[in-house]
């Protein structure tokens, strides 16, 4: 007899959709010749130094398990990085807790925070992870459609609306993927006001922090009283260009790290160990990279918008991260009929914004993780199909 | 400022409105340093990296280490002049350690090469000894990479 999978599966796990962009990225796997700015990790390579480093340890023979939530000169030096980038203040020894990128992270959080029927308010369009991973919690996922009139920004009225007393947990996943948009002070502290009376959790993922143009980055949890409700997400993977190394942390009150910290050591035991020692050297030595890199990310970036609004397409000014979010809305193809178009006819991957949630129909993502040269090809193709569109 | 003229050192075709974005400053500012820099001789030209091993032209490369007796008064100075007016000089270096200028150049040949070194520098009255390597290889120069560009591994990741 023959096993009846439908009865032995999980059905949470049965629950979740697959990822409906995966067949937009087989059919391009497929094809030659396809300029592709699709990728969601950075073009550049780990900065040698922060490399060099993990090969030392690796000659040194340092292969074994560390302590479940890395080493503490790891954590200590996370714990400087946070006050000194962000004018946070978490203690290595109890707040800290190093994870395999920033998507462990995110896992941890909502492991620890939500319970069956639980609800987390999501802003979308945003990264595909968060929603299924409450659905595994038991939890239920209410989205906030972010408007581009806002500039993609989560407003205190949109929260107000959303909030229920079964609210849980916001998710604040600024600087945003996919948008580019960003959440200033004033934002922040708009959100505060509507969250500071409740017993609402937030987790901010702040991963995209370093990567903010012409404004510095504000972390969520810098906000008065909104420490004690906070969980930050950050990591290495976008500052530094180490996405191939897993390396992300929690930062949090010690009552929340504490049972994040049993989810983590349960399941995961610690995050790779060569990857601690290149962390700690991109901290203490990496922040010219930064400031390196986020200078060529700045300029691909001011260049693709003029060159996406100079041939009639509506785009606002993203201010993080490394994508763009234009509107296609106006050429009579929905997104997904869009972006196959754009493939199909003219060899140029970019990602459908329905692809991060149902409102980003109307949109699409157009990473600029790639050369300039690569991004102009990219571009005088699609002004091609502008051309093409408008006849 | 410093930054800015480490942008422009790596890429010379930046325009100055793309330095004054990497920057964060104004355009009209970067467009009068640029051009105060020049004045000044700060920047001092714009040159391009070429791979000359993938064109069909042929060509050696050579680093030629000399001593030499300085000149009362001018020092190193006159001779380095002397030497570096021949155009296929690349590069003139004053070093510390055993010898004192570095030369790189450029010939058709191996001969070519030998030639000038025999006639051209070992000739000269403060010469007084000559070593020549031949450049093999090159793998990095002005900060560029040679070889082919990486290809593209990064997985399709949302």
């Amino acid at each position: 007899m023959s096993i009846s999978y439908e009865k032995v599966l999980s059905r949470r796990a049965c629950d979740i959709k697959p990822s409906g962009i995966r067949k937009f990225f087989d059919m391009l796997d497929e094809m030659k010749d396809v300029v592709a700015l699709t990728v969601g990790q950075p073009d550049f390579q780990t900065p040698w130094h922060i490399r060099e480093a993990g090969i030392s340890a690796l000659e040194k023979g340092r292969t074994y398990y560390t302590s479940n939530a890395g080493t503490m000169e790891l954590r200590e030096e996370i714990s400087r990085y946070l006050s000194r980038r962000f004018g946070l203040s978490y203690a290595a020894k109890d707040e800290i807790l190093v994870t395999v990128g920033g998507s462990e992270a995110i896992d941890l959080v909502i492991r620890a925070l939500v319970n069956e029927g639980d609800e987390v308010i999501l802003p979308t369009p945003s990264f595909v992870c968060y929603a299924p991973i409450v659905h595994l919690t038991g939890g239920v996922t209410v989205e906030i459609p972010l408007k581009e009139e806002n500039n993609f920004r989560l407003t205190a009225d949109e929260l107000r609306a959303a909030i229920t007393e079964k609210t849980k947990l916001l998710i604040l996943p600024f600087p945003g993927n996919p948008t580019g948009a960003i959440m200033e002070k004033a934002d922040l502290e708009a959100i505060a006001d509507v969250v500071r009376d409740t017993d609402i959790m937030v987790l901010t993922d702040e991963i995209y922090a370093e990567l903010t143009y012409g404004k510095r980055h504000v972390s969520f949890a810098s906000l008065p009283d909104m420490r004690e409700r906070t969980v930050v997400v950050n990591g290495f993977s976008k500052a530094y260009a180490m996405t191939g190394w897993r390396m992300g942390f929690t930062a949090a009150p010690a009552p929340i790290t504490h049972e994040m910290f049993k989810i983590h050591q349960f399941a995961i035991m610690c995050a790779p160990t060569t990857s601690q020692f290149a962390a700690v050297e991109a901290l203490r030595n990496g922040d010219e990279d930064i400031e390196e890199m986020k200078a060529e990310y700045n300029r691909r970036r001011t260049h693709l918008v003029a060159r996406l609004r100079k041939m009639g397409i509506r785009c606002f000014t993203p201010e993080g991260a490394f994508y763009v979010f234009p509107n296609i809305s106006g050429f009579g193809l929905t997104s997904e009929e869009f972006c196959e178009k754009l493939l199909m006819e003219y060899g140029v991957a970019i990602v459908p914004g329905t692809a991060f949630g149902e409102c980003g129909e109307g949109f699409a993502r157009i990473s600029y993780a790639y050369s300039m040269k690569h991004i102009d090809e990219a571009l005088d193709r699609i002004e091609k199909m502008m051309q093409d569109l408008k006849k | 400022m410093k930054q800015f003229l480490k942008y422009l050192e790596k890429d010379a075709h930046l325009s100055a409105e793309e330095l004054a974005l990497m920057c964060e400053k104004e355009v009209g500012d970067v467009k009068r340093l640029i051009d105060e820099y020049e004045k000044s001789g700060i920047i001092l030209g714009y040159t391009t990296v070429i791979d000359w091993d993938k064109t069909d032209s042929e060509y050696v490369g050579a680093l030629i280490e000399l001593k030499v007796t300085p000149k009362m008064g001018s020092g190193y100075d006159e001779i380095a002049e002397h030497i570096y007016n021949y155009p296929e000089v690349e590069s003139v270096y004053l070093m510390s350690g055993g010898f004192d200028l570095a030369v790189t150049l450029r010939g058709k040949t191996m001969r070519e090469v030998a030639v000038f070194v025999a006639q051209k520098l070992a000739t000269l009255d403060a010469v007084t000894s000559t070593a020549t390597h031949f450049i093999l290889r090159r793998y990095k120069d002005h900060n560029v990479i040679f070889g082919s560009a990486p290809t593209d591994e990064r997985g399709n990741i949302l």
